[in-house]
């Protein structure tokens, strides 16, 4: 007997691959975060046909809100073309059949694992992130217990103390991934993985965003119109990083989010999408 | 004793069938700092651990006076007793990385409970650490090293530092020169009893050593076996012992 003969004919592939059941329970916990700015609630983490830690959570926070009608745009780095973001947006397109897309203006649904387009989104677009570490007391506290306690007790002080050190040992801060937010006033959240560039666009957005980490099972949300406020001393200001002087090799822009080109000794945009609009002044 | 700053009754713990200590009462006035001497196992440690709170006790009364009244620190919840641990009630371990983050510098220790007390101000917090540092006799530029580079001496004064950090009204400290060796306990110790006379702080000395109770506090209480067997005057204590365990302990003492 083959495989094929032993496949029930009746059994029809799910829309969106996850079944009814599994998608429920995903958007059960994306209420709760949701309803919890900042919170991270755990969830039942599926086995994906990704490896864990190559974006299974953001994978599965997107299957269970993807509808028929959505559009959908995957970026890795900023990078419509990178081999995980392509290899992601053919599994949602293959078990939904929805239309994909490179430009951020289009998409209904954006995931995404470093950058937020430079495109501000509005109040239609979903924003996933795919999550490698949710927890944001990790670096400072190794106790699982005491970290439950310390965001009960919105005790942050140990936090407060790591960005004390920093600025102590190197005179800057020099976190730049997963920078701490205080979120509507109440939850310490690591803004994971994106730089702290993107920070200022997560404050009182338009838009949803969802953080999704399969290997940690935890997904949260910070909600349309949240107040999302960076960790920093009174009297030290805030920075995203910018390197005086550097624009883009391509578009000739130098207010996004650059990275190295060390072989063109220049930069370029992280954003592809922003920056090949940007050429065809289609911004 | 109309001013008093803490009112201990009746305290006790049972570890299961066995008795950690036992009606432990005493009162401190505004001000003042009591001790609570005993040989290993008297039970002192654990009745100081139970007014800290980190023990839960079996049963007893530790009222604290506060603005606006008097508080039962036994009927608070875990929460409420960790707020109290910011700026009211410090406990200063033996041994101090009990107290403190060895891998964190002297500074950002001392940051760790100014933090906690909402200072948000770097310049600030980086002053107030410098004057706490000062006042305990830590050199200024050791203040931006990891505290596991530091000597026991300099770590317990750094807890020091840490303790008085928010100006708490209660000061508990459980053998604060014990393991250190005598010159720099000495050091240490005069460093506790000039604190002690400068901030009007209420303490709580616990230590197995007859010296060190007498020259940090007027009144003393005795425990054995998790009993209370004598109190009063430090010195009459030490002058003129009752109870035949307090003898032998003056006796040890003299060698």
């Amino acid at each position: 007997m083959t495989i094929a003969e032993l496949v029930d004919s009746s059994v029809t592939v799910e829309f969106a691959h996850l079944d009814e059941q599994s998608k429920r329970v995903i958007r059960r916990a994306i209420l709760t975060a949701v309803a919890v700015p900042g919170y991270q609630v755990p969830f039942a983490s599926q086995e994906m046909p990704v490896a864990r830690g190559w974006g299974s959570g953001g994978l599965q926070v997107t299957l269970a809100a993807i509808g028929p009608n959505d559009v959908i745009k995957v970026i890795d780095q900023g990078d419509d073309d990178g081999i995980n973001a392509a290899n992601l947006r053919r599994l949602i397109v293959a078990t939904t059949d929805v239309e994909e897309t490179t430009d951020a203006r289009e998409a209904t649904i954006i995931q995404s694992r470093h950058r937020i387009p430079e495109e501000p989104l509005t109040s239609a677009q979903l924003l996933v992130l795919q999550v490698p570490v949710p927890e944001v007391l990790r670096g400072v506290e190794r106790d699982m217990n005491e970290m439950r306690r310390m965001h009960a007790e919105s005790d942050y002080s140990k936090m407060w103390v790591s960005l004390y050190e920093d600025l102590v040992r190197n005179g800057v801060v020099t976190a730049s991934t997963g920078y701490p937010v205080l979120v509507n006033g109440r939850y310490v959240m690591a803004t994971t993985p994106i730089p702290r560039w993107d920070i200022p666009q997560l404050d009182n957005a338009e838009f949803l965003t969802l953080f999704g980490a399969g290997r940690e099972k935890r997904i949260y949300a910070i909600p349309p119109h949240t107040k999302v406020e960076p960790l920093t001393f009174d009297d030290v200001a805030f920075e995203v990083e910018i390197t005086p002087g550097a624009t883009c090799l391509l578009c000739a822009t130098s207010d996004t989010y650059l990275i190295e080109v060390p072989s063109h000794h220049g930069w370029i945009c992280s954003d592809t999408d922003f920056c090949t609009r940007k050429r065809q002044d289609n911004v | 004793m109309s001013e008093w700053a803490l009112h201990v009754e009746g305290l006790t713990k049972w570890y299961g069938s066995t008795l950690a200590c036992r009606d432990v009462g005493f009162t401190v006035a505004a001000g003042e700092a009591i001790g609570i001497i005993g040989e290993s196992g008297s039970g002192k440690s654990t009745a100081l651990r139970c007014i800290a709170g980190d023990v839960r006790a079996s049963s007893g009364r530790v009222l604290l006076q506060k603005e606006g009244g008097a508080i039962d620190l036994l009927e608070l919840s875990d929460a409420e007793r960790r707020g109290l641990r910011v700026d009211t009630l410090s406990i200063v371990f033996q041994d101090p990385s009990e107290g403190l983050d060895l891998r964190v510098t002297a500074g950002g220790n001392i940051a760790e409970r100014l933090t906690a007390a909402g200072w948000r101000n770097f310049s600030a917090i980086r002053s107030r650490a410098r004057d706490l540092l000062d006042r305990v006799d830590v050199p200024i530029d050791r203040m931006d090293d990891l505290v596991e580079t530091f000597s026991g001496g300099m770590r317990q004064r750094v807890q020091l530092a840490k303790a008085v950090a928010n100006e708490p009204s209660l000061l508990l400290l459980d053998e604060p020169t014990t393991g250190l060796d005598a010159s720099v306990a000495a050091g240490v110790l005069d460093l506790i009893r000039s604190l002690l006379e400068t901030t009007r702080v209420t303490a709580v000395v616990v230590s197995h050593d007859m010296s060190v109770i007498s020259m940090l506090t007027s009144r003393a209480i005795v425990m054995h076996q998790g009993h209370v067997v004598e109190a009063g005057l430090t010195d009459q204590l030490f002058e003129d012992p009752q109870h035949a365990y307090t003898q032998q302990l003056v006796s040890a003492a003299r060698g």
